[in-house]
C-alpha cells in the first residue's frame, strides 16, 4: 500500500467532512499513513488530534507559524514541501476544496508530481491508485493516469465517500514541523467573513437552490427556511446570481461552482445546460418548476410540477415534522 | 508594463459531446470552440490596466495546444484590443503541467514579464492548475478566485473570494499571477474595426518541441464514459400539499436520503 499522506482541513467545528472521508478511507484498508495540520502559532490542536484520533489516524505532523494564520499558497506550499521532505509520502489525499485547489497544483509543481483535483472516485490497492474525474462540465468521465508523478496528489470532491470512525479511537503519535524564515511575496491584508456557520457550497450534503422562478431576491427566504431545516445550503442559478440577488459566491453552474450534494432540490431553476454543468454530479436531485417542460425535469430523480411558492414552504413543515 | 495573458479554447458548453469508439478521448469532429469564459475576463481586465495607464502597457495573449484552434483564440483577444500573442503549437492535448512549462519557457525569451492573467480554470477539464504552476515555475507570487484586483506602486491588491462565501484581500509583490474568477468585469465584445486590426497584428509562432515538448505529461486521461442513462424523471401527482408529503416520503424511503 502507498504511503499516505492525508492534509487535513478544519474549520471552527472540527476536521471537516471532505477530510473525515479520506480519513475513514485510509483507515478502513489499512494504509501506513499521516495527518497533516497546520496553523497558527498558539493555535490549540489537541481537539483536532483528539478527533484525528476516533479516525485511528496514528501518526499526526502539526506545523504552526504565524504565517500559516491564513492560507497563504507561498507559506502552504512550503509548509507541505517540508512534510513531504520529512514522511517521504507516495500518495497525498486532500479534499478538493477551494483551498486545496488553489495550493496543491504549486505544490505539485514545486515537487516535480501531477495532481487530479475533483476526483469522484478513488481506488487504492497495494499496485495502483485508480481515480476518476468528470471531464466537460459532467458529460462524461475519465480515468486519470499519473505519470513520471513520484508522489501521486489526490484531490477527492466532497461527500463521495462515507464517513466512520475507527472501532476503537487511537492516540496519535505527534510530530512537530517547524518551518524556516520565509520571504513571503503573498501578504494576507485582511479577511471579510462570510456569515459564520453557513454551510460551504462544494461541502454540502444537501443543498436547495433557487433560480428566476422565485420572482425576486426577497423569496430566498423560503429557501434558507427549507435549507435550515435540512441542514443545508443554498444555492442559486446564473440569471438569478447575475441580477444580483444573490452574491455569485452562491451560483452553481459552469461559471459558479460545481457542487455533488446528496441531496440537491432545485427550485424554480429552468436547467440551462450551463448550470446542469454545475450539478449534475449530485446523487438524488429533485426539480420543482411550474413548467412541465422545463429541461431540469430531465436530469431529475423526483419532479413536481407546481407552485414553488406553495409546495416549499409545505416541504419545510413536513421535513420539519419528520426530521425532529 | 508588459502584462501577459494566457488562454485556453475549449469546446463550446451547448456542444453535444461524442467519445471515440475506443473510449481513449472526445471525438474533436464538429465541435464549436470558444475561448474559455474566464479567459476572456482576464483579457477584459489587461485591457482595462492597458487603458487606465493611457496605452502605457503591452498586452501578450497566449495560448497553447493545436495550431489553427489556438491561432483563432488568440486572434480573438487581438481583436478585443490585446496587442500580439505568442502561439505554441502542440499537435496534441497536453496537461496543465505540461502547459505551464511550455508557457514558462516561452516567457523566459521575452524581455520582461510585470503581470500574468489568466482565467481561475478552464471549462473542459475544470482543473484550475495552470496558472499556480507557471506562478511556481516562474517563481512568482499567485493568487487566484480574484473578482477585484487594483495596481499599485508595491504590487498588486486582489479581492479573493475563500470558503464559506468570505472573500480576502491579498497584497502580491509584482511581477505576479492573478487567476481571475467571474465578477471581476464584463468582457467587451470585439468591435468590427478590431477585428480588421486583429489580423494585422503579430503573432509569435514556436512549436512545443521547441519548448521541450511533452516531458513534463504528469497526468494523462483513459477509460472515457459517458453517464449512465438516468432513469426518467418521477413525477409527484396530487396537490401541493400531497406533493409535499410524498416527497419527503420518497426521499426518506426510497432515496434514503436521511
Amino acid at each position: 500500500m502507498p504511503r499516505t499522506l492525508v492534509f487535513c482541513e478544519y474549520d471552527n467545528l472540527g476536521i471537516k467532512k471532505g477530510t473525515q472521508e479520506l480519513l475513514t478511507l485510509v483507515q478502513k484498508i489499512h494504509i501506513d499513513s499521516f495527518a497533516l495540520l497546520l496553523g497558527n502559532n498558539g493555535f490549540n490542536f489537541a481537539p483536532l488530534i483528539e478527533q484525528l484520533g476516533t479516525f485511528g489516524v496514528k501518526n499526526v505532523f502539526v506545523c504552526q507559524n504565524e504565517i500559516l494564520k491564513y492560507y497563504n499558497p507561498e507559506s502552504f506550499t512550503q509548509a507541505l514541501n517540508l512534510t513531504v521532505e520529512s514522511c517521504k509520502p507516495e500518495l497525498i489525499l486532500a479534499s478538493s476544496s477551494m483551498m486545496a485547489k488553489d495550493l496543491f497544483p504549486r505544490l505539485a509543481a514545486k515537487i516535480k508530481t501531477g495532481v487530479v483535483s475533483d476526483c469522484n472516485s478513488l481506488e487504492i490497492t497495494t499496485e495502483k491508485v485508480v481515480v476518476t474525474r468528470p471531464l466537460y462540465s459532467g458529460k462524461c468521465t475519465a480515468q486519470v493516469d499519473f505519470l513520471n508523478s513520484p508522489i501521486k496528489v489526490v484531490l477527492m470532491r466532497a461527500n463521495q465517500l462515507p464517513i466512520e470512525k475507527a472501532q476503537t479511537p487511537s492516540s496519535p503519535k505527534v510530530n512537530t514541523l517547524s518551518l524556516p524564515p520565509l520571504d513571503l511575496k503573498t501578504t494576507v491584508k485582511s479577511i471579510v467573513q462570510g456569515t459564520v456557520g453557513k454551510v460551504d457550497l462544494t461541502e454540502a450534503n444537501i443543498i436547495v437552490s433557487g433560480g428566476r422562478g422565485l420572482g425576486g431576491p426577497q423569496n430566498f427566504k423560503l429557501l434558507e427556511d427549507l435549507a435550515s431545516v435540512l441542514g443545508g445550503a443554498v444555492g442559486a442559478s446564473r440569471a438569478v446570481a447575475d441580477a444580483g440577488w444573490v452574491p455569485h459566491s452562491l451560483q452553481v453552474g459552469q461559471t459558479g461552482k460545481t457542487v455533488s450534494p446528496t441531496l440537491y432540490i432545485a427550485c424554480g431553476i429552468s436547467g440551462a445546460i450551463q448550470h446542469l454543468a454545475g450539478m449534475s454530479g449530485s446523487k438524488v436531485i429533485v426539480a420543482i418548476n411550474k413548467d412541465p417542460e422545463a429541461p431540469i425535469f430531465k436530469k431529475a430523480t423526483y419532479g413536481i410540477v407546481g407552485d414553488l411558492f406553495e409546495v416549499v414552504p409545505l416541504l419545510t413543515e413536513e421535513f420539519r415534522r419528520i426530521l425532529t | 508594463m508588459r502584462i501577459y495573458v494566457c488562454v485556453k479554447q475549449v469546446p463550446d458548453t451547448e456542444t453535444k459531446l461524442k467519445l471515440k469508439e475506443d473510449s481513449t478521448g472526445i471525438d474533436v469532429a464538429g465541435i464549436k470552440w470558444i475561448m474559455n469564459p474566464y479567459d476572456e475576463i482576464a483579457v477584459e481586465e489587461a485591457l482595462r490596466i492597458k487603458e487606465a495607464k493611457g496605452g502605457a502597457a503591452n498586452v501578450t495573449v497566449v495560448s497553447v495546444g493545436p495550431k489553427s484552434r489556438i491561432t483563432d483564440c488568440i486572434r480573438s483577444a487581438l481583436a478585443m484590443g490585446a496587442d500580439d500573442g505568442i502561439a505554441i503549437d502542440t499537435a496534441y492535448e497536453i496537461d496543465p503541467f505540461a502547459t505551464a512549462h511550455l508557457i514558462h519557457a516561452a516567457l523566459k525569451k521575452e524581455t520582461s514579464v510585470d503581470l500574468i492573467l489568466t482565467g481561475k480554470l478552464a471549462i473542459d477539464d475544470n482543473c484550475s492548475s495552470t496558472g499556480q504552476a507557471l506562478a511556481e515555475y516562474l517563481g512568482i507570487p499567485h493568487t487566484s478566485v480574484v473578482s477585484k484586483l487594483t495596481l499599485q506602486e508595491s504590487g498588486a491588491l486582489a479581492e479573493r473570494e475563500v470558503e464559506g462565501g468570505s472573500r480576502e484581500i491579498v497584497e502580491l509583490r509584482l511581477p505576479c499571477l492573478i487567476a481571475v474568477n467571474k465578477g471581476l468585469n464584463t468582457p467587451r465584445y470585439a468591435s468590427l474595426p478590431g477585428i480588421m486590426k486583429a489580423k494585422k497584428k503579430p503573432i509569435k509562432e514556436c512549436t512545443g518541441s521547441e519548448l521541450g515538448g511533452d516531458t513534463f505529461l504528469k497526468i494523462k486521461y483513459s477509460h472515457f464514459q459517458l453517464p449512465a442513462e438516468k432513469p426518467p424523471v418521477k413525477l409527484i401527482q396530487g396537490d401541493s400539499a400531497q406533493q409535499a408529503k410524498e416527497l419527503c416520503r420518497l426521499l426518506k424511503e426510497e432515496a434514503k436520503v436521511f
